[in-house]
């Protein structure tokens, strides 16, 4: 194996491991906002209860989103460090503000949140939710900016030494690509948390326990998910999918399978891709469908892969056109589920409707899959460019690290890693096996 | 001008991380021997349970800070140093979830292993950072293209090929377990209460004699080492105040340890820390990482700078930034001040 690709798996393993946990913190955090809103305004010990059983839950899988993502800042430099020489002063820019401005402010508040409610009046301890809320959001916003530079790069110079700058400051933080991604993203965030919560909430009642608790997290899961599940599609996955098609024709004709350019291209919504022969093997498609959802009409002509030269065709495409399609298709189902369920709740139906709750309960596993399958369309839709257009990602990885020492690395990261899946398995099964009523109201800990 | 601003402020999140997280990775090295039982063990830890995650941000924000003020650096170093590096990420890893877990599992076999990983991985921690700076101070083998990668030993003398190990680095790692250990023994005096605060009190003072050999030992070593570290000394007579510093914030740390001050003794922790790395910034001052293998290929400050806009604007943000975070984390200090009360602070 190539240094390469050692060093692209390395840096893919580790961020798309260290990303299941982001997620869910984003998306809980909002939820937890809520449940501590309605515990505020009303006075009810119950949604107390059930935000401190989510404060637990938000507490463990944090603690994972931390360890695994400290490694992603230090791997910029140990196995990508040729692009760091040159793009570090751009790059470096929203990691750090991603320090100054949100890791304090989220640690600080997550402090005071766990461990100190009693020594804290009720408001200071819904204002330290809404600052742990603001905090990790704000770090989505600086992690996106980055990516987004890299997938659209704007305001740049070249300094005589070889080194990239970016001009304008705030041009690097409002790059219209990342604008459009960064509320894609959070969505997807929240889809995770509130397809987790309802699925919790469903979970207790085909158990018939914690009913009380359960028609909370049902309730506030799936208003919030049906909310989500519709703002993915629309407007934020349409408007993020028409800007990457204008700014990355190879990226789009891969992901939708086009390998010739056509007036009125026709969606595929199953087939494969077949790279020999340029064509998609046993496909179905929507007729003119392609056309009109990247440019409003059913006329227009998408670039297809023929008009790109070969060396600039995204290096992996059959699984960026997988990824693209499995985001795509579970999008859909998030979608169908919660507006069914949201109507159900609205017709007092949710809580009986066993087959409801059943889909609940096993869909929870979609929206980490559907959010993985979002980056890695985003991320190999990119190549064969590090930073679009400047870089090739063959010219940005760390020479002096072997492929051996890499592979060495990146094996242990993946027993590490193995260890703390099964530890975080184990955790949360517990926590929710105990469930909300473990937690004595006087008392915050339990041995 | 920019790069002599730049150099410091990345020396700021640098000591504000070793004197912050430095009492943290104390205390976990300190658990393993100090307490005698589960609540002594529940406070311990309940002291710093609600700042060790924020004091390892300074870690993060000083990384990225270090990474777009000197890319070159970053790049350089971060990819030389390869596989330390990566033992260090394991290592956080495991002490973070060591120490958030601990509560979330029963008291028993499982319980005692996430407390001896804690304790285990804070210990090496500080010998790997303590090593890491004595390995800037030394030099390694920089290449012509700017690139070096260290392995782990080769044998154990600080020549033109070293290991990130030699003698000089070893030393430099029992100097940072050692101060960071007594750094901790003296948090844990402030925080905790009766017999173990005590206890915590009265091992400062072995500690202390083994921190003031191992000072002046490695301030020889140094010398000995790299005898270019001087020059900046000689040539700014007045900067002398940094040894004076070191020594005698020595001397009152001892001091207000006998007179039971604890605080104040724990103060001059903080400044024994910031004169020694400050001394070590100094020393190397305006080279970022010197080369064994020639002053020619030295990584400096004007090779490593990044470009001027960047550097402008970030000094505002930076500036900004800063002041909310010290904000935040001066109101989250006061709220847990005074001693720890495992009936009030938990999760």
């Amino acid at each position: 194996m190539t240094a390469e690709l050692i060093h692209r798996l390395h840096f893919a393993f580790t961020i798309t491991f260290h990303y299941l946990f982001p997620q869910l913190t984003m998306g809980l955090a909002l939820l937890i906002v809520v449940l501590k809103s309605v515990a505020l305004k009303t006075g009810s010990e119950q949604w107390d209860r059930a935000a401190r059983f989510w404060g637990r839950t938000f507490a463990i899988n944090f603690v994972f989103g931390v360890v695994t993502g400290i490694p992603m800042e230090f791997e910029f430099g140990t196995n990508w460090a040729r692009f760091s020489r040159v793009f570090g002063g751009v790059i470096g820019q929203p990691l750090a503000m991603e320090g100054v401005f949100s890791f304090f402010l989220e640690s600080a508040f997550l402090g005071l949140f766990l461990y100190g409610e009693k020594r804290i009046s009720k408001l200071m301890h819904w204002f330290s939710a809404v600052m742990v809320f603001v905090g990790s959001w704000v770090s989505g916003f600086f992690i996106i900016v980055t990516d987004a530079w890299m997938q659209h790069p704007v305001a740049f110079d070249r300094l005589p030494n070889g080194q990239f700058e970016v001009l304008s400051f705030w041009q690097l933080l409002m790059n219209p690509w990342g604008l459009l991604q960064y509320a894609h993203n959070m969505t997807g965030a929240v889809v995770t948390g509130s397809f987790v919560m309802a699925a919790v909430g469903a979970f207790y009642l085909l158990e018939g326990r914690l009913e009380n608790y359960a028609r909370i997290f049902l309730k506030v899961g799936v208003i919030v998910g049906v909310i989500a599940s519709i703002l993915i599609i629309f407007p934020t996955g349409d408007l993020h999918g028409k800007y990457v098609a204008r700014n990355q024709p190879a990226a789009i004709a891969a992901m939708e399978g086009l390998f010739h350019s056509e007036a009125g291209a026709g969606l595929v919504l199953m087939g494969q891709p077949n790279e020999e022969t340029g064509q998609i093997d046993n496909p179905i498609v929507v007729n003119d469908m392609l056309s009109f959802l990247i440019y409003g009409t059913t006329k227009a002509e998408v670039k297809g892969l023929d008009q790109i030269p070969h060396d600039q065709w995204p290096t992996a495409l059959p699984l960026l056109y997988y990824a693209y399609h499995i985001m795509a298709g579970l999008g859909t189902w998030f979608a169908l589920l919660m507006i069914v369920s949201a109507l159900l709740l609205w017709r007092k139906r949710l809580y009986t409707a066993r087959w409801a709750l059943w889909a609940l309960l096993l869909s929870f596993p979609l929206p980490y899959i559907a959010n993985t399958a979002g980056w890695m369309t985003a991320e190999l839709g990119r190549q064969p460019w590090l930073i679009y257009g400047l870089m090739r990602t063959s010219e940005g990885y760390s020479n002096t690290v072997s492929a051996s020492n890499g592979l060495f690395t990146l094996l242990g990261f993946m027993g590490l890693y193995l260890l703390l899946g099964i530890l975080f398995t184990v955790l949360i099964y517990r926590e929710i096996s105990n469930g909300p009523e473990a937690i004595a109201a006087d008392s915050v800990h339990i041995d | 001008m920019m790069g002599f601003i730049w150099f410091w402020m990345v020396a700021v999140m640098i000591v504000g991380y070793v004197v912050l997280d430095g009492f943290d990775l104390g205390v976990g090295v300190l658990h393993l021997f100090l307490v005698r039982n589960e609540t002594e063990r529940r406070t311990t830890l309940a002291s710093i349970g609600p700042v060790w995650d924020g004091n390892e941000v300074w870690l993060l924000a000083g990384g990225g800070t270090l990474y777009f003020a000197f890319p070159l650096l970053y790049a350089s170093a971060f990819s030389g140093f390869y596989l330390p590096l990566m033992i260090v990420l394991w290592l956080l890893i495991l002490r973070g979830v060591s120490v958030e877990l601990r509560n979330h599992v029963e008291v028993g076999v499982w319980r005692a292993l996430l407390d001896g990983l804690f304790g285990l991985s804070s210990a090496l921690l500080t010998i790997f950072f303590g090593a890491a700076l004595a390995n800037v101070l030394r030099g390694v083998p920089l290449q012509a293209d700017g690139y070096f990668f260290l392995p782990l030993w080769t044998n154990w003398q600080p020549g033109p090929h070293p290991g990130i190990l030699d003698w000089y680095t070893v030393i430099g790692g029992l100097v940072a377990l050692v101060a960071l250990t007594l750094h901790g023994a003296l948090w844990l005096t402030i925080k905790t209460s009766g017999d173990l605060s005590k206890r915590a009190r009265r091992i400062v003072t072995p500690l202390w004699v083994v921190l003031v050999v191992l000072t002046l030992v490695s301030l020889a070593a140094t010398i000995i080492v790299r005898p270019a570290s001087l020059n900046n000394y000689f040539n700014y007579p007045l900067t002398f105040i940094v040894p004076i510093g070191v020594v005698s914030s020595l001397a009152t740390i001892w001091l207000f340890n006998r007179k039971a001050k604890p605080v104040k003794a724990f103060l001059s922790s903080c400044i024994y820390l910031f004169f020694m790395l400050a001394g070590a910034c100094w020393g190397l001052f305006p080279t970022l990482l010197p080369a064994t293998t020639g002053a020619d290929r030295d990584i400096t400050l004007t090779r490593a700078i990044s470009g001027p806009h960047t550097l402008a604007v970030g000094l505002v943000w930076w500036g900004f930034g800063m002041v909310l975070a010290i904000g935040y984390i001066a109101f989250v200090y006061s709220k847990f001040r005074g001693k720890v009360d495992l009936h009030t602070d938990g999760h």
